[in-house]
């Protein structure tokens, strides 16, 4: 095809493969960021119950923060580069992960917990070998939903020039009438949000062997081994979506929208 | 080691809010024996589990074990001493079953190898096909996780194991034979277990000891089944032990002492003749056996008199025969067994057989009642042997 789908404008300064691969790192960089500030953020809501309420009205209120306004602030400091447009991705990826590993954390049954607590398994060791283990299907969950968003939200770049990657084709398309272009921006986006997206359901379903098969023994699993934290995850969150890849559980989707 | 194991000396627990749990509980939990805390829901049974191994502090009082207050140990050191079973099993669900089980060893530092041997071993005491090892806990029905459960909490081969309601939530059939299996263990290990349990059949069936707690963790009493049965302590414990503990507390009495009557029997190849040599006074019917000597049914002894056994045995047909039904084993099955036999029976009589259910003899109601009443008289002068009439 040399009509232009994979054929990059040259005031991109990059070609069709290398927009993709800053377009992945400006994705990818603050879900990777977001987990780690989530890690610790979750834990300590998990342990001083009272903190999780306001940090979740934080994270709220930070996802709502438009990013030109983030832009606005940053560019002073950071400038036009990766990292004006990172750091507000960064915090926007909070707003799923904090709760969903939270809810992972929780969803560790009360025998479980007493189980480990009374075979002398102390707290970080507790931590690392039971609760984060047993939170890695609703922590992938979250991931998954922070990866697709991020990768959606990369675009806004373009409004600091060329940081949008792929969204700055979209600004080309206008620019130089080429709809081509356009198409290019947001099909090569699907792409790349599915392709994210199955790869983490593989690593997901490489990490739990120990998840039942099929979905909806997976449910009466939880049911029975969760008493009513499954019940507590369904209230006020998006509906578990099935996929065959994926077992159906601990499935946590806030309805993430795009905050262009 | 001879002697108490746990001291439990004035115990108390005031959790934050106020509510006072346990208050000022004693117990001496003796060594190598299943002693229960039995109490309706609330009344500081778990509490009091809890505070053993510190996963709840006491506030008041202390507790011993092997004559060292347990405050005065490295906690996970202490827990780690301990295993411990609750409802549900609260299996690792992202561990195998061989994993699960060799956790505690693990943390004491054996290799994957001697752990993992460990967890094989243990699976066949409890009853697990070690093929199960590399499954996972969802793999596992409610009463098979129980047994990873109890396999967990032997691993390290710790001298405690506290046991809170481990069995409550199988259902009834595979809950009997878990506490089988737990007694055959208890056999075999000798440990010093405490099992809560809010069912006192439950209580009665594994109790070496029984500890019955009232409302607010006061000790109500403190004994063995059968002497929990015959004379509860006041109207509380009585009520609790419910309308029928008179029967129950028979499980306690063997049949060695009950003479059985052989005379109720008769061949089914005897003739007329060879039978009317036979009766048993008060006693209408004759046990028909066969060659073997097992129990056939019953048979009317008038009509065997004149036309001999062979006329109601098989060759005569079965239906003149009435079912014996359930049979006892003489000497091996209790008192109460027997009674149960008798008032099945159609002839009020019950039919006591040898260890290869050959019949031995048969024994009507009123003669099983004298025996109870002689048992009872002589309760005091004889120790009763508790784990025989299991
Ligand atoms: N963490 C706690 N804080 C306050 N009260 C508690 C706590 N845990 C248990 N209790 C209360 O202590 C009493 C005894 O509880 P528990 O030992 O669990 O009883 P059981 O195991 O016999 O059902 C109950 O009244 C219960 O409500
Ligand atoms: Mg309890």
């Amino acid at each position: 095809m040399n009509n232009g789908f994979f054929n990059m404008p040259s005031d991109l300064q990059h070609s069709y493969l290398g927009l993709i691969g800053l377009h992945l790192q400006e994705a990818l960089l603050p879900v990777a960021i977001g987990l780690l500030l989530s890690l610790p953020i979750a834990q300590l809501c998990v342990r001083f119950k009272w903190l999780y309420p306001p940090v979740l009205w934080a994270t709220t209120v930070l996802y709502a923060i438009p990013s030109l306004a983030f832009f606005v602030v940053l560019i002073d400091y950071t400038g036009q580069t990766k990292t004006t447009v990172v750091i507000p991705l960064s915090l926007y990826s909070l707003v799923v992960l904090v709760p969903a590993i939270v809810d992972g954390v929780r969803s560790v049954s009360p025998e479980t917990h007493a189980a480990a607590v009374a075979m002398g398994i102390g707290p970080v060791r507790r931590y690392l070998q039971v609760e984060l283990p047993i939170a890695v299907p609703a922590i992938f969950a979250g991931l998954r939903v922070a990866t697709v968003s991020s990768i959606s939200l990369v675009s806004v770049g373009a409004l600091i020039g060329n940081q949008g990657a792929l969204g700055n084709l979209l600004q080309d398309a206008m620019t130089f009438h080429r709809p081509i272009y356009a198409v290019s921006s947001v099909v090569t986006t699907a792409v790349l949000a599915i392709l994210a997206d199955t790869a983490l359901v593989l690593v997901r379903v490489a990490l739990t062997p120990w998840l039942p098969k099929s979905g909806r023994r997976a449910l009466r699993g939880r049911d029975r081994a969760n008493g009513d934290a499954g019940a507590d995850r369904g209230a006020g969150k998006g509906p578990a979506t099935g996929e065959p890849l994926d077992g159906g559980t601990t499935d946590v989707r806030p309805t993430a929208g795009s905050t262009l | 080691m001879i002697g108490a194991l746990i001291s439990i000396e004035a115990v108390s627990k005031r959790y934050p809010d106020g509510t006072v749990a346990v208050d000022g509980l004693s117990l001496e939990v003796p060594d190598r024996s299943i002693t229960v805390l039995v109490g309706p829901s609330g009344c500081g049974k778990t509490t009091t589990l809890r505070m053993i191994n510190r996963m709840i502090e006491l506030t008041g009082g202390r507790i011993l074990i092997d004559g060292e207050d347990i405050q005065h140990k490295p906690v996970n050191a202490l827990r780690r001493s301990m295993g411990y079973v609750i409802q549900n099993a609260g299996l690792f669900q992202h561990r195998t079953i061989a994993d699960n089980i060799g956790t505690v060893p693990r943390m004491l530092g054996w290799s994957k190898a001697k752990a993992r041997e460990r967890s094989m071993e243990l699976m066949e005491r409890v009853g697990l096909d070690t093929s199960m090892a590399k499954r996972y806990p969802y793999q596992l029905s409610g009463g098979q996780q129980q047994r990873v459960g109890v396999a967990r909490a032997l691993a390290a081969d710790p001298p405690v194991l506290l046991m809170d309601e481990p069995f409550s939530a199988v259902d009834p059939v595979v809950r009997r034979g878990l506490q089988e299996e737990l007694l055959r263990i208890q056999e075999e290990l000798g440990k010093t277990i405490v099992f809560v349990t809010h069912d006192i059949d439950e209580a009665i069936r594994v109790g070496d000891m029984i500890a019955v707690l009232r409302t607010g963790g006061r000790l109500a009493q403190y004994a063995p089944p059968d002497q929990l049965l015959s004379t509860p302590a006041d109207a509380a414990v009585e009520d609790f032990l419910g309308a029928d503990r008179g029967i129950r507390g028979l499980s306690f009495f063997g049949t060695d002492a009950l003479t059985v009557d052989p005379g109720g029997i008769v061949a089914s190849d005897a003739t007329a003749q060879q039978v009317s040599s036979r009766a048993t006074e008060g006693l209408g019917h004759l046990l028909v056996v066969g060659v073997d000597g097992r129990p056939l049914g019953w048979a009317d002894a008038a009509r065997l008199r004149e036309s001999g056994a062979a006329a109601a045995g098989p060759k005569g047909g079965p239906a003149q025969l009435l079912p014996h039904g359930q049979a006892f084993r003489h000497g091996e099955d209790s008192l109460r067994v027997a009674l149960d036999c008798a008032v099945l029976s159609p002839t009020g009589w019950a039919v006591a057989v040898d260890g290869e259910g050959r019949a031995v003899g048969v024994v009507s109601q009123e003669q099983i009642a004298a025996a109870i009443r002689a048992a009872h008289s002589q309760r005091g002068t004889a120790p009763v042997d508790v784990g025989a009439a299991r």
